[in-house]
């Protein structure tokens, strides 16, 4: 049954507070709710060099409490299946295997390690937070990042190419389940990790997490971003069950009541979009509305 | 062998205040007027977006200031507008 009320939602917290995620962290109130949605004691998390290595903290205290096994940058995919085949070794089972890696760890550096996860069927969940761009290190450029950004690699001309498209790649591999998610719908994200967690075989889910420093935009406006986001359809919430397209939550109400937000309004708050041209501007808005569509084709094909 | 030998501990054990009291990053507090807050259960936004879980899940509302980072999320989604952003001085 879907979440639809706060009440609902486990209260207890598995991030004691105190971290070094900045105010205002998209990351931060993903991996809050992610994890009420896992269970604590039975969970290992797998993380690469990124924002979430600076939140799990330095040794010999972390704020997190659960298991988290700290992994190079490239090596994701390939730590977190070693993780499920020493499980397997040693007769533990009932475990959740969970790796979180940014969108660098993902769509650039780590696409490697875990296409080759992907493909061997590793029995665990992969979530990328997207935060389009290398944050931790200082806002560099990754393949995430949308046409027209400024970052510390594109000072000048800002992007010059659109996003990569991973969940066409994730879905090349023939996943059990897919989905995307965001911190400004926390029960959407909640009830997706929580259906990931009983499906066997790998899992992908990507969420859309807004970065105030990384973007330019207020600590205050995080929830708005990431909503603002969702409206514009500049990222969209769905899942794909055994290959079956399903909008959700605020993604199949516009779907339904059609789009009121351009990808102007959403740009507008945000200092990293302070370099586009009208050009790169109509690209964007193209690109976002060719997706879109097809993305409503796609789940008024599987939804009749 | 002496006893002094024994392994190393790598793993963290998980401790509040990881990255020290972070309520010293705040520039903004925040104040809850309880008497403009719902106090109703099925509200909680505050608790809901707050990115590091300081606020409480029970009435009346309290913020653990010692590790809020004042981003001001909460009151930016107060249905009611009962948290406002004070100015530190």
């Amino acid at each position: 049954m879907a979440t639809i009320s706060v009440k609902q939602l486990p209260k207890t917290e598995h991030i004691l507070p105190g971290t070094r995620s900045c105010a205002g962290c998209g990351l931060m109130l993903t991996y809050r709710h992610a994890l009420k949605a896992l269970d604590e004691g039975k969970t290992i998390v797998a993380v690469p060099a990124s924002c979430m290595t600076v939140l799990h903290g330095v040794y010999p205290i972390t704020p997190v409490k659960v298991v988290c096994i700290n992994n190079p940058f490239a090596a994701t995919g390939a730590a977190a299946s070693g993780i499920v085949a020493g499980l397997n070794a040693t007769g533990k089972t009932g475990y959740t295997v969970v790796a979180f890696a940014g969108d660098g760890g993902t769509y650039d550096i780590g696409i490697q390690a875990l296409s080759g996860a992907l493909e061997r069927k590793v029995d665990f969940i992969y979530v990328c937070y997207d935060n389009e761009g290398y944050m931790n290190t200082g806002t560099q450029r990754s393949s995430a990042s949308p046409l027209g950004a400024v970052t510390s690699t594109t000072p000048i001309l800002a992007k010059l190419q659109h996003k990569k498209d991973m969940i066409r790649i994730v879905e090349a591999h023939d996943l059990p389940y897919i989905a995307t998610g965001s911190p400004s719908f926390p029960f959407d994200l909640f009830d997706k990790v929580k259906f990931a967690k009983n499906v066997k075989g790998s899992r992908y889910i990507e969420v859309h997490a807004p970065c105030p420093p990384g973007w330019g935009f207020p600590n205050k406006d995080l929830v708005k971003m990431g909503k603002l986001a969702i409206e514009a359809g500049i990222h969209a919430l769905f899942e794909i069950k055994e290959g079956r397209f399903s909008l959700t939550s605020r993604s199949l109400a516009i779907a339904k009541k059609g789009r009121k937000k351009t990808v102007a309004d959403y740009i507008k708050g945000q200092t990293r979009f302070r370099k586009i041209s009208p050009d790169h501007l109509a690209q964007l808005q193209d690109f976002t509305d060719k997706r879109w569509n097809e993305l409503l084709e796609r789940h008024f094909k599987d939804n009749p | 062998m002496s006893d002094n030998l024994s392994p190393i501990r790598t793993i963290s054990t998980p401790a509040e205040g990881e990255a020290g009291k972070t309520g010293d990053w705040r520039s903004q507090t925040p104040k809850i007027d309880h008497g403009k807050c719902s106090q109703k259960d099925s509200c909680l936004l505050c608790w809901l977006y707050c990115p590091d879980g300081v606020i409480s899940s029970s009435f009346p509302l309290e913020i653990d200031l010692t590790y809020c980072k004042g981003c001001g999320v909460c009151a930016e989604e107060c249905p009611r507008k009962a948290i406002e952003m004070v100015d530190d001085k």
